[in-house]
Parts: C-alpha cells; structure tokens; sequence
C-alpha cells in the first residue's frame, strides 16, 4: 500500500479527467468530419455549440492541478505528471477547436458543396484520431514505444498533407466556381495537420514524464 | 444511542455539526495579551489545521480547548468555548469529562514506561474495564485504527521505549484512542518524526477523521496544506484568516496569510 494513498488517489482522479476530455475531443473530431462528408449542417452546429465542454473540462483540469501543486508538493515525476497534464490539456482543448474549425467549413461549404473532402482527407482523420489516442494512452501507460509511434505517424499525416493540398490547387485551375469550396476543404486539410501536431506534442510530453528530458518529435 | 452517536448518524445532506465554536475567546499570561477575540468553528469529521509563526498563540489556543491551559499559573480567560452545546470555561463543566471526549497527542512521543499493550489498556483501564476478551478487543482496535497494529502485533508485551519514534507516535495514537473519545487535538504530531513517520501519521489522519474531528496544530504549513480541510492562520494572538485550506493554499484572502504561506515572513 502506498505511503501516500490520499495523493495517489488525487493523481488518479486527474488523469481521469484527462481521459475525460481526450474521449470527448476524439467523439468532436469523429463528427466533425461525419458532419464534412454529409453536409450535416445541423451536426456542425452541434460540434461548435457542445465545444463548451471541453473548455470546461480544461479548467476543472487546470484548476484541480494547480491545487495538487500547492497542497501536496509534489516532486520528480509526480511533478512532471502534473505539469505534463496540464500542457496535454491544453494541447487536447486545441485539437477540440479544431473539430469546431472543420465544422465552421461544412457550414461555409453548405449544401451545395461539389467536391467533397477526398481520400487523402479521410486518411489523415483517421491518422490524427489514433495519433490521439496512442499519445494520451502513451502518456497515461508511461509507454515510450507509444510515443515513438505517434512521431512516425505524424511523419505520414505531414506527407498527406502535402500531397492533398496540391491535388487540390492543381484540379481547382481553370474552375474558379469551387474556389470556396476547395479553399475550406485546404483549410479542414491544415486543421488535421495541426491537430496532428498537437499530438505530437502530448507524446512528447509523454517522454519528458518517462525520461525527465524533453525530446523534439516534431521534426 | 448516546447523543455524539446521534448527531454523527444524522449528519450528511449538507447540515454540517460543530464541534466546537468558540466565541469572543481572549486569555492573558499576566499582563500579556495572548489570544485576542477568537472566533472559530470546527466542524464535525474534519482535520482542521492551525498554522502561524511562533508564538502567535496556536498551541494556547489548542490547549484551551481541553482546559489544560488551566495548568498554567496567572492565565485569565474570557469568552466562551462551546462544545457540543456546553460552555466548557464554566467553572461548573466536570473537566474529566471534557478530557474523556477530548484525547490530545503531543509533540514528543511520550508512550508510558510500560508494554505495548499496558499503555493502551490504560485509558479504558482507569474507566473501569477489567474484562481481559474487551481489553484484547479495545487493543486490537486502536492499533489497528492507528495502522501500527501488523508492526507490533506479535510482541504486545515488549516495552513501548523499544520503538521508533513514528511508531511511539502512532502507539500514542491508538492510546489516545482506546477511550473513543469524540475530537482529537494534536499539538505538533509529527515535528520530532522522520520524514516516513510523518508522512504515515498524515495518511493516518485521514482514516481517522472518519470517526473523529481533528484539530492539529503545526508549523509545517505543507502539513496543513496536505492534509487538513479547514485552515485557521494565527498571527499576534488573533486569526486572522479561517477557511478551507483549498482556498488558503491556492487563493488566500488577507495579505498576511499570502505573506506567511509564500514564506515572506514567519
């Protein structure tokens, strides 16, 4: 039994919550992109008006930490568990904006839309969502391994990235109709990608808890 | 169904009991103004932490609250310190039995030059229990309650001088215990305690405010942060700010409190 139960109970209940607005953002992100794909008007105005829990759920984090650091003094890596939470929740309330942003293009892009997100755009969902959850699980199961996989996705989102933006700057020439379009189908690209990054991020917070030294994993 | 066990039962959906309140309290040694119009609640259940720089009146404050303040010559006191409905500074008020119901744990270790056992059945002992099965029972039970017992267990019999520190501390915690009394003051526990000791008293704490209020005294304000509810800051013989040591630690109201918590005087 540990010495000091009280504490790790505490630190317990704070990566609860972590784990809490992780699942919410990764669902946000899920039906940003479901909302994109159907022209669900009414799905994105969901996914911007439920984005209050996510800050909420911040600053229950922040707020919850900041009272751990001042009453319970914590040291090496409880310290780092602490801080690490609260940068990784900042990074998670960031990547939560980003289903907003996508929603805010569905909207722009209305009913009408012609060209539709391509599979590239699918792709890199489906990379930030498992970068999303292979970081947090990386940080919260102190897994190395986990947080080396997410750099070499985010090797894999940035090349998508590349590639989708110019597929659609060369098949937009001679078609100034889908301007528009094109330009919040970029934008939802760009939103990936840094939603991406920010993952990164939490596996990089994930190996300064484990080693207590920082790495860069986002180069 | 005695009248603590009653209120005990009946607490919850928010209707907090007091345990003590005191109101107006002001003591003198002679001529020096030691404690000045103290008000101050504890609550029922809860460790309620009392910190401030040296004398700033917290241990008098402490020992008024089981009399023992008493014990000291030329000590004039005004106010009135109400337990659990009663007055205790009327003269009239039977002090055995105050200190029945209030049991205090004190700075050093002091078990008694006995057994392990001995000093734990010596409470319950003067009250009258002679039967050996309730004496082995109150014994189990108290060490148990101040997670000593899987330590000594097997040498009850073994002088208490042959333990360490945190484990006298904790002996004189169960000792403490054996007479269930209803609030537990401790006057600096853990200051003479190594930093495994104290940390094992602190998580002690927490089990036992379950069944009793505690009151501790300590100059170890991270103690008061880490472990209490409420946090009363006592500076010049006044309180100067009492609130819930969430708001203490991270949020102070007064300056001074800011001051002597951040360590810019004390």
């Amino acid at each position: 039994m540990p010495i000091r139960e009280k504490f790790e109970v505490d630190l317990k209940e704070l990566q609860r919550k972590l784990k809490e607005l992780g699942a919410f953002t990764h669902d946000s992100l899920i039906r940003s992109l479901k909302a994109l794909e159907t022209k669900d008007i009414n799905l994105a105005l969901e996914v911007m008006e439920e984005d209050t829990k996510a800050n909420i759920l911040e600053d229950e984090i922040n707020d919850f930490a900041i009272l751990l650091i001042a009453k319970q003094q914590p040291v090496s890596i409880d310290l780092r568990r602490i801080i690490g939470v609260i940068k990784i929740a900042t990074d998670v309330e960031r990547i939560a904006d980003f289903s907003v942003n996508i929603a805010k293009s569905t909207i722009r892009i209305g009913k009408e839309g012609k060209i539709g997100p391509v599979e590239s755009i699918r792709k890199m969902h489906q990379l930030t969502l498992e970068m999303l959850e292979l970081s947090l699980a990386a940080f919260i199961e102190e897994d190395v391994e986990k947080a080396k996989k997410v750099a070499s996705l985010d090797d894999q989102v940035d090349e998508l990235y590349g590639q989708t933006i110019l597929h659609y700057l060369e098949n937009n020439e001679g078609t100034p109709e889908s301007l528009s379009e094109t330009t919040q189908l970029s934008f939802v690209c760009r939103y990936l990608e840094r939603a991406a990054d920010h993952c990164t991020n939490i596996a990089e917070s994930a190996y300064y808890l484990v080693k207590g030294r920082r790495y860069d994993l986002n180069t | 169904m005695s009248e603590t066990q009653t209120q005990k039962s009946v607490k919850g959906n928010n209707d907090t009991k007091l345990v003590y309140k005191t109101n107006g309290l002001n003591l003198w040694y002679g001529e020096n103004h030691a404690l000045k119009d103290i008000q101050l609640n504890v609550v029922e259940n809860e460790v309620t932490a009392i910190i401030g720089p040296s004398g700033c009146g917290k241990s008098t404050y402490i020992k008024t609250l089981n009399r023992m303040i008493e014990l000291i010559p030329g000590v004039k006191v005004t106010g009135e310190i109400v337990y659990r409905g009663r007055n205790i500074l009327d003269k009239s008020y039977p002090v055995e039995e105050l200190r029945t119901k209030v049991g205090m744990v004190f700075q050093k270790p002091n078990p008694f030059p006995k057994s392990i056992y001995e000093n734990v059945v010596y409470g319950p002992r003067i009250h009258g229990i002679r039967d050996k099965k309730i004496l082995d029972q109150i014994v189990e039970k108290s060490l148990r309650g101040a997670a000593i017992w899987d330590e000594v267990k097997d040498r009850l019999n073994t002088n208490a001088y042959g333990l360490s520190g945190g484990q006298q501390q904790r002996l004189c915690i169960a000792r403490c215990m054996a007479i269930e009394p209803d609030v537990i003051l401790m006057d600096e526990p853990t200051s003479a305690l190594d930093p495994i000791s104290t940390l094992k008293v602190e998580e002690l704490l927490q089990e036992l405010k379950k069944n009793f209020s505690i009151i501790i005294v300590t100059h170890n304000m991270q103690q008061a942060a880490r472990i209490s509810d409420k946090t009363a800051f006592f500076l010049n013989g006044e309180v100067i700010e009492f609130s819930e040591t969430d708001k203490i630690f991270s949020n102070p109201s007064d300056k001074r409190t800011e001051d002597y918590i951040t360590g810019r005087f004390g």
